[in-house]
């Protein structure tokens, strides 16, 4: 077909075009049904062994649960999201009344209205995991990035630091947390805080356990850049600032980004482990009160809460690829 | 004339409405006035308005923590003007110290973790507590295998089931087996102050078993010196999955726990707390003193509230208690299965699976003055805690009584109480009469061994004991 009469085609024709096939020798729909069906077809085989060896091992608590089970207890969770939200409302109403009958016996008072405290819902502490995972991953990257860069641009420096990183790297997050938990009680006392310890405490354990990567990569990222682009620094006799602002941290940034998505993976992991212990009300200590109810549909939960765990997990590995991309001026990383 | 007449009743009418009218209207004012149906009192009041509105409250999933639900549920907390946030918390350790350092202004603690608190066993810190929140509760459960062995030598009774109470001796023997084959046979408990572990302790000693002492001077705070039965802690909901894993032999622990491993087949409770000493202090409601001293009046706006909470729970026999039991099997509360919570609440026990017996008084929320924190039952504590070492060396009556006094706050509960009943929410029958009450329960019965205990003369009653340390004994 000419390609100057292709907009004049009607629509059927244009459909046609679309299925029939190319030169390339395979048409859209084809090369989308490939991409698709061998990942669904993975899908529906796990699923179906699944639900066949769920059903053969007996617990104390019941057989394991299978897919239906699970997908039970989700649009349970769900419902309990909207009970709360009803909850809310009726006592709003509450409220609305006790400060009618208030007023009306001292009129001219003020009074004082109380809030709402639900329990944290489903949805609540898969927010407050997010959020808590962004704070410490960003202090991570915040003290990884400028010191990988310092490591790469000074071998003394790396030398030095080089033994400290080995040795701190392996170490688990359930090892950090009295520590961090003691440090934080100790440092932040104030009257009124404005963060929960809790909250300090899940953070500053991922920031500790999830720099490493990033810390890494920026140090070999910045090792490796290309040694004319730094003599070209050098002839230009370019300020500290303006060589590392554009042409070292450009030139590294796609290692720079590697590393930063190994870290966020590294700290979502971290993130469920360091909150079932620190009590902080997310994910991980959703799955910890999960495990202490021990009732009959105590698995099935904690079943969503994996599948819950691992595709926010999916989510934010896409993500920080999807900058990665953005980042590396199309360089096509995998 | 008709319409004269129709006239005149409407006029008649008329006015007979404004009389009404206005008769309802003063009838109303009257009413709102005098029944404040939302308990915002005025100028009377003698407690004032409370500091701190919004409070974190930590508890751990024991159906003992209905207190607190039930005040949440029922708005009782929103009478006293709180705004309350309840969080379950990971183990007893976590909830005391983040009690301590502020993270929770108070929360649902074992009888004893004030008391040890204060006087520095584990991590030390001022705790006061003002509130009862039950008596009994706890159950021994020991695992499948122990019970096979322990049933044959049982008493039974004409229908084959053995005979309850199950005295502790009859343990003796199964322990001696494992010691001729040289096992370590090996008990759970919650915490090393709570009353688990004393209720353990005691009924170990009564069947002639040496639960083991602990020697803080030497640092040795395992409790495991001399023991023929080695005892060590874990948290409540993790106690099934230990025993079955087969790190322990059996434990102590408080409902549901108990009947949980019952509902999995995986072990038999042998004897309730309430068979080891009737009506023991199990759990209170504690806060730092700092925090006390700092929110006094906060401090009882939250007692009113758990005390109608503990009176809703007992009311006219009980009659609420399936409807806490609804309450509390939410995930957010204790979250175990309704029909595991449900026999302990409502009156029965479940032995053996199939072996239901009557079990009336299983969890006290309110009868027999369980809301009031009596000085004996913190004095009981103090010499438990000395008989087996906690407490390393001998110290005088006078010190026992002091420390009780420190920590028990009967003094608040008491003010709280008054103001209920001035607001008419209770009535002056619910509570001992104030005028006259000591705090001392005077002379005490019912415990297994039969001993009985004098809340005022408590080194007297540490020596009255076979096993246990004596006087100014040291555990080696």
């Amino acid at each position: 077909m000419n390609m100057t009469t292709q907009t004049a085609l009607p629509g059927w024709q244009r459909l046609m075009t679309l299925v029939l096939p190319r030169t390339g020798g395979e048409s859209v729909f084809r090369m989308l049904f490939r991409g698709i069906a061998p990942p669904l077809l993975g899908i529906m085989v796990f699923l179906g062994l699944w639900q066949i060896g769920a059903s053969h091992v007996h617990t104390s608590l019941g057989t394991l649960p299978g897919p239906a089970a699970v997908l039970k207890q989700a649009g349970n969770l769900y419902q309990e999201y909207r009970d709360d939200k009803a909850r809310e409302a009726a006592f709003k109403a509450r409220q609305k009344l006790r400060k009618a009958d208030f007023l009306a016996q001292h009129p001219g008072q003020e009074y004082d209205a109380i809030r709402y405290t639900g329990q944290p819902t489903y949805l609540d502490q898969i927010f407050t995991s997010l959020y808590t995972v962004f704070v410490g991953f960003m202090l991570g990257t915040i003290i990884a990035v400028p010191l990988g860069i310092v490591c790469g641009l000074n071998k003394t420096i790396q030398a030095a630091l080089n033994p400290l990183i080995q040795i701190f790297k392996p170490v688990s997050p359930l090892a950090w947390l009295p520590i961090v938990t003691l440090v934080v009680s100790a440092l932040y006392v104030s009257p009124d805080p404005m963060f929960a310890k809790s909250f300090l405490i899940s953070a500053l354990t991922v920031t500790l356990c999830s720099m490493w990567p990033t810390l890494v990569n920026t140090a070999l990222g910045v090792a490796s850049i290309d040694k004319d682009l730094l003599n070209v620094a050098k002839v230009l006799r370019l300020s500290t600032r303006t060589k590392i602002m554009k042409i070292v941290i450009p030139s590294s940034l796609k290692l720079i980004f590697t590393g930063m998505r190994l870290s966020l993976g590294v700290a979502w992991m971290v993130l469920i482990a360091a909150e079932m212990l620190a009590q902080n009300p997310g994910l991980g200590k959703f799955v910890w009160d999960e495990f202490q109810n021990g009732s009959s549909q105590s698995l099935s939960r904690i079943m969503v809460a994996v599948f819950t765990i691992g595709f926010v997990g999916f989510l934010l590995d896409r993500i920080m690829h999807t900058l990665q991309q953005m980042a590396s001026f199309g360089q096509g990383t995998e | 004339m008709k319409r004269a007449n129709i006239k005149a009743l409407v006029g008649f009418n008329t006015a007979r409405r404004r009389f009404f009218k206005g008769t309802a209207i003063a009838a109303c004012i009257l009413a709102l006035s005098g029944a404040a149906p939302f308990g915002m009192l005025d100028a009377q009041a003698a407690v004032g308005k409370a500091e701190k509105t919004s409070l974190k409250f930590g508890f751990i999933k024991l159906t003992d923590m209905a207190p607190l639900a039930v005040a949440y549920e029922k708005g009782y907390f929103e009478d006293e003007g709180l705004s309350v946030t309840l969080e379950a918390q990971a183990n007893w350790k976590v909830l005391l110290d983040r009690v301590v350092d502020g993270e929770l202004d108070g929360a649902h603690m074992l009888a004893g973790q004030p008391i040890g608190a204060t006087i520095g066993i584990g991590t030390k810190a001022d705790i006061i507590t003002p509130f009862s929140m039950d008596l009994n509760g706890n159950a021994i459960t020991v695992s499948n295998a122990v019970w096979a062995d322990l049933k044959k030598r049982l008493p039974m009774m004409k229908d084959g089931r053995p005979v309850h109470p199950i005295e502790p001796k009859y343990l003796k023997y199964v322990v001696d087996d494992y010691k001729k084959q040289g096992r370590a046979f090996k008990m759970g408990m919650v915490f090393p102050v709570s009353n688990h572990n004393y209720e353990l302790r005691y009924w170990l000693a009564a069947g002639g078993m040496n639960p083991g002492y602990y020697d803080p001077a030497n640092g040795d705070t395992s409790g495991t010196i001399k023991a023929d039965v080695q005892l060590s802690v874990t948290p409540p909901p993790q106690m099934p999955s230990t025993m079955e894993a087969g790190t322990i032999d059996g434990y102590c622990v408080g409902e549901p726990w108990n009947q949980q491993a019952v509902f999995m087949g995986i072990g038999v409770p042998v004897t309730t707390d309430y068979d080891i000493q009737k009506n023991n202090p199990e759990k209170v409601f504690g806060v730092s003193k700092k925090w006390a001293d700092k929110y006094p009046n906060t401090l009882i706006h939250v007692v009113k509230a758990l005390i109608r909470a503990g009176y809703w729970l007992d009311e006219q026999n009980n009659k609420n208690r399936l409807a806490a039991v609804k309450m509390i099997s939410s995930p957010d509360y204790v979250g175990a299965d309704e029909k595991v919570l449900a026999n302990s609440m409502t009156g029965t026990f479940e032995y053996e699976k199939g072996d239901k017996r009557p079990a009336p008084d299983y969890n006290v929320f309110f009868r027999y003055n369980a809301t009031y924190p009596y000085y004996s039952d913190a004095v009981w504590f103090l010499t438990q805690m000395r008989r087996w070492g906690q407490i390393p060396v001998a110290k005088p009556d006078s010190w026992y009584i002091k420390i009780a006094k420190e920590v028990y706050r009967p003094d608040i509960y008491a003010i709280a109480a008054k103001e209920l009943i001035a607001e008419g929410k209770m009535k002056a029958s619910d509570f001992p009469d104030f005028a006259t009450e000591t705090g001392f329960k005077g002379r005490q019965g019912g415990f297994v061994d039969g001993i009985v205990f004098d809340g005022r003369k408590p080194n007297a009653y540490i020596d009255k004991f076979k096993i246990g340390l004596k006087g100014n004994e040291k555990p080696r």
